[in-house]
């Protein structure tokens, strides 16, 4: 009531924000982390538990026995595949027919924009004959997926790098394993083709407007045959039972996600990644659920579950809550992260562990990179999520007969669906398997980080507002601002330029970088994907040059009123695309406000300007992006050393622009178009002359 | 000696009682055969059984309905005489391993589906317009007749219904939900409209006591399965078919029923011991002060049954004309001959007088002028606070 049009109350409530501006700012922004850092306490986090009515109990009977089946086909799997060379498309079909299932075969293609090093997935050399190809001292191959080590298995990570390494000297062997019809011309050499196989179980009793997928992703190494395997046995032993109310597809897809991406494309009739494939003869109805496994032992020790899909895409909570009942009736050891779960959540010890699983879970979503091909299916809405067998060094372990038995029972619970998976949540984070932290509970923090932009804003907006009335009210000015010159308004003009300049910048990075790779393999001696990584990097140092540039564009007055213009506007540029970030994907929203917070808000251009260069350039996107991959490693227990720790960046650089490409990622147009462009303009203010 | 009883034509029913004396046994005893076979004022008995639940999770409520079906069917009510609302098809689901069988008990021992199930509303057909136009009869003329519920004055009706239900109410379907108040209304409607002699009404739900405590029609029997805030539990989980098969109340009850035969002489007492709180986890409740007989002289096969009044006895009956049996089983016929002027039939009975015998104390509420002297108060404070110049904010 009058509030904000009484002068009076109004000047009070100016001074309030001006006088304590600096101690609200510091006391949301220690809210907000205090916030995320208490929700692994029990009060925040709570149980999970089964929403859905048709999957409400785990009692069904699992009569799955066919292990031996299942070892039989993953050998004979692995055979074919190494006699071929590829994925043993003809016998996948043979076999899935002689289960009883009706089979088809999807062919694709997709030329990517560059070769993708990590899973050697360039074809011919560079001329397009097949041969070595260049790279900078032998750094090109060792470079290793940057997220996709499992945890616990360093021995398998070390092996996974060796045989990177080992793909250095026969280049020319692993190229040769896709084939192709046509001498592809020089530029298009980054061309990946492959085939999908799949067999739709039918339900007996039931129109095929419903189904449900159980896929296996294979890639160009010879892992997962004891998925196909088990997958092929499960397939053999539904084909027994009459109860199925949704069709089943067994879908074993070639190229890992390029594969799922291509399929799923052609089971929804859409083109969103520019995948060329062929159209699928046979289809059974929507995708309630899916599940993606991957096992590449005959004896397991823990399934770990992946939830985090394309762009922090989570799938339905009751899909989670499913897999953990299977999990205790079965009595398997199951793991989320990698991480065991906490049994004693009265103690500090609980939590503290639950917070390892949540910072490696925030900073997975955050990556908003498929783990698994579950993610791809996120998409589409259906509930997805990636089940993988880890084989270390403990005690016990299961054979393929338990996680088939685990298997059964889901799917045979999902089979009871009646609609869509909608009761539980879709939002969520988890810091153990059975405890989850709803959308209500941690939105709050990022709220609090987003205040301390919005104070920031307000107190710059009444010092530019406080300097216009300022000679007309000589009593009530106690702020910090120096007396200005009168004579201007905060023309927009002025503001034009550096954003102008800070946006063709985040443009000329996001396009740059793939656009002109042939031209830097021509002029330097890389690879192309060596090529548009480093092109990223010098572009993005060469936005740090930009000050110079812009001050002499800009000519105002009244320097001061200039920065604290510019950056009133970058602050609210940053607020509002944090808070749009924070809502979609939270993790990326979260992480990206907690580094790049306190820097914005400290930007201008007095007093310990080093400083404050330092730390913003700390917190920028890619210091973030070198920063979360340091904390991830430090998480799962597998610290890294500086140069590796670079590697790994590269290796996500050139991961992030190529999932883009391919996938639909959005992370790098976002730091690209977005947030790096907004970060520039705080640089900007903090070199204002 | 035989006694028949003639069924046709309840005003002038008189019974045609023929006595062959045969041996010498006690003369009281004889008669007291003869008081219990003159108990009930029926000639027919009719059954409607509902069940309100979809999907195949609710196997349980289906299976429910078809166990009461059994029951009733093996006791004498024909198809004719029973209505059936199933809302969902479990024998034919596609979830279903053992198709065409509805099981009540683990194991695959007792297949309630059976061979000739009639099901007279089934999926979307069973909803609360549709169940109240049965009880009521308001029916389209074209219904066909195995729809209706043809019941007259002389009519025992037993209305079974499970399913999903609350505080006050039973879900139909996800989509609808009756009111304890819309089902005693529609109670009432029957007996105005002369649709049934006597009712009993069991209904198996969480919160089952919540529907039938609205009731206020005479002559109305009621069983729940739970007490209002408790709720009532499965039971018979089955793994080979995955769900549960019945829930406890009716597993017990269906048990009891087993039991029964056309001749039995169990009577509701019986029934009312069904399935304590030790094996039910609810507490199960029955209502009687509607009902005019004792339930200890109700058999149960008066509802559940179709029996028809025969009896073989050797010994001579004396019946009294002023006899006890005779003046409470005919009350009407009495009345009617006696007094030349008609009653309306609504108030044959003493309904007032039997809503009336629990007046419910109404709730507390605070004196009218408490509430003003309080905004008063609150008025008062605030212009001692603020003044009156403050009154411009609040406007």
């Amino acid at each position: 009531m009058g509030l904000l049009s009484d002068p009076v109350r109004r000047r009070a409530l100016a001074r309030l924000v001006l006088r304590l501006n600096a101690p609200l700012c510091v006391l949301s922004y220690v809210a907000g982390i205090a916030w995320f850092l208490a929700l692994v306490f029990p009060p925040l986090t709570q149980r999970t538990y089964m929403s859905e009515n048709a999957m409400g109990s785990t009692m069904v009977e699992e009569q799955f026995a066919g292990g031996d089946r299942a070892r039989a086909f993953a050998r004979d799997f692995a055979a074919h595949r190494k006699k071929s060379g590829a994925l043993p498309v003809a016998w996948l079909e043979r076999t899935m027919r002689s289960v009883g299932l009706e089979v088809y075969t999807q062919s694709f293609s997709r030329k990517l924009p560059f070769p993708d090093e990590t899973h050697e997935r360039y074809v011919l050399g560079e001329w397009g004959v097949p041969g070595p190809r260049k790279h900078l001292g032998g750094r090109g191959l060792g470079w290793v997926s940057p997220w996709r080590v499992s945890w616990g298995q360093e021995a398998q990570w070390e092996g996974k790098s060796l045989v990177g390494i080992g793909g250095l000297e026969k280049g020319g062997a692993s190229a040769s394993y896709h084939s192709y019809t046509e001498v592809p011309p020089p530029y298009c050499i980054q061309m990946v083709s492959g085939t999908n196989v799949y067999g739709i179980l039918r339900a007996p009793r039931a129109a095929s407007t419903e189904s449900l997928v159980l896929t296996v992703p294979c890639g160009s190494d010879s892992t997962n045959s004891q998925a196909v395997g088990l997958l092929l046995a499960l397939a053999a032993h539904f084909r027994g039972q009459i109860y199925w109310a949704k069709d089943i597809i067994f879908l074993v897809t070639e190229h890992d996600l390029l594969g799922t991406e291509a399929w799923l494309e052609a089971y929804h009739d859409v083109n969103v990644t520019g995948m060329q494939s062929s159209p699928l003869q046979g289809r059974a109805g929507a995708i309630q659920a899916a599940v993606a496994l991957e096992l590449s032992s005959d004896v397991v020790t823990s399934l770990d579950v992946a939830v985090e899909g394309l762009n922090g895409q989570l799938p339905n909570l009751d899909l989670l809550n499913l897999f953990q009942t299977f999990c205790q009736k079965g009595g398997l050891l199951c793991t989320l992260q990698g991480k065991l779960q906490p049994q004693d959540w009265t103690s500090l010890d609980g939590p503290l562990q639950g917070l390892q699983t949540l910072l490696l879970m925030v900073l997975r979503q955050a990556s908003g990179r498929p783990h698994g091909s579950h993610g791809l299916f996120l998409r589409y809405r259906v509930e997805a999520l990636t089940l993988r067998g880890i084989n270390s060094f403990r005690q016990y372990k299961y054979d393929l007969v338990a996680v088939g038995k685990a298997l059964e029972g889901m799917f045979r619970k999902l089979n009871h669906l009646l609609e869509r998976l909608h009761q539980s949540f879709f939002l969520y984070l988890l810091p153990a398997l059975s405890r989850f932290v709803s959308i209500g509970l941690y939105m709050p923090a990022a709220g609090f980080l987003l205040l301390v932009l919005g104070l920031k804003a307000l107190e710059l907006w009444m010092q530019l507002h406080e300097a216009e009335v300022g000679l007309e009210e000589p009593g009530g000015a106690p702020g910090p601002s120096v007396p200005l010159p009168p004579s201007q308004g905060v023309g927009l003009a002025s503001l034009v330029a550096p954003l102008l300049i800070s946006q063709a910048m985040g443009l000329a990075l996001y396009v740059l970088p793939v656009l002109g790779q042939h031209v830097a393999t021509q002029h330097f001696p890389v690879a192309e994907a060596e090529a548009v990584v480093l092109t990223l990097l010098a572009i993005y140092a060469a936005g740090l040059a930009l000050p110079h540039n812009t001050h002499r564009v800009v000519s105002t007055q009244a320097p001061d009123r200039g920065w604290m213009a510019l950056k009133l506007v970058a602050l609210i540029y940053l607020a509002l695309q944090l808070g749009c970030i924070a809502l979609t994907n939270f993790s990326l929203g979260f992480l990206l406000a907690t580094t790049m917070v306190p820097a914005a808000a400290l930007a201008k251009p007095h007093g310990p300007r080093t400083l404050y260069a330092a730390l913003l350039v700390l917190t920028s996107p890619a210091a973030t992006l070198l920063g979360s991959l340091f904390l991830w490693r430090e998480l799962q227990e597998a610290p890294l050393s500086l140069a590796e720790g670079w590697q790994l960046f590269l290796a996500a650089l050139a991961q992030g622009v190529l999932e883009h490409h391919t996938y639909g990622a959005l992370l790098f147009p976002l730091l690209s178009l977005g947030l790096y462009p907004c970060w520039l303009l705080f640089w900007n203010v903090l070199f204002w002359k | 000696m035989a006694v028949t009883y003639s069924l046709s034509r309840p005003a002038a029913a008189l019974v045609a009682v023929l006595l062959l004396s045969f041996g010498s046994v006690a003369a009281r005893h004889i008669e007291d055969q003869a008081e219990q076979f003159f108990r009930s004022g029926h000639t027919n008995n009719w059954a409607v059984l509902v069940c309100t639940s979809r999907f195949w999770f609710n196997y349980r409520h289906v299976a429910n309905t078809l166990s009461v079906y059994r029951s009733v069917k093996r006791l004498g009510i024909p198809d004719s005489h029973i209505v059936l609302m199933l809302a969902d098809d479990m024998a034919c689901n596609p979830r279903n391993p053992k198709p065409a069988t509805v099981f009540s008990h683990k194991n695959m021992e007792l297949n309630v589906y059976g061979d000739d199930v009639e099901v007279d509303y089934r999926s979307y057909e069973v909803t609360v317009e549709n169940f109240l136009r049965v009880l009521t009869g308001r029916i389209p003329p074209s219904t066909p007749r195995s729809k209706r519920l043809l019941s007259d004055d002389r009519s025992n009706i037993l209305i079974y219904m499970t399913g999903h239900g609350g505080n006050g109410f039973l879900k139909f379907q996800d989509s609808e939900e009756i009111t304890n108040i819309e089902l005693a209304d529609a109670f009432e409607q029957m007996w105005q409209k002369r649709r049934y002699n006597e009712l009993l009404f069991i209904i198996d739900t969480c919160q089952g006591a919540s529907m039938y405590e609205r009731f206020y029609s005479p002559n109305i029997m009621a069983l729940a399965s739970s007490q209002v805030g408790e709720d009532s539990l499965s039971h018979q989980p089955d793994p080979a078919i995955g769900v549960h098969l019945m829930d406890r109340y009716t597993f017990y009850v269906l048990e009891f029923l087993e039991e029964i035969n056309p001749a039995s002489q169990t009577n509701m007492n019986d029934l009312f011991q069904v399935c304590p709180k030790s094996l039910c986890v609810s507490t199960p409740g029955h209502r009687t002060d509607l009902f005019q007989r004792d339930p200890k002289n109700v058999l149960i096969t008066d509802f559940f049954g179709s029996v028809r009044k025969v009896e073989i006895t050797t010994e001579t009956i004396n019946l009294q004309q002023g006899s006890e049996i005779m003046e409470s089983s005919y009350k009407e016929d009495q009345m009617d001959e006696e007094l030349m002027e008609p009653l309306k039939y609504a108030e044959q009975l003493p309904v007032a007088q039997i809503i009336h015998q629990k007046p419910k104390l109404k709730d507390w509420h605070p004196p009218g002028g408490f509430i003003l002297g309080l905004w008063a108060l609150i008025i008062m404070v605030f212009f001692k606070t603020y003044g009156i110049k403050h009154m411009k904010f609040i406007f």
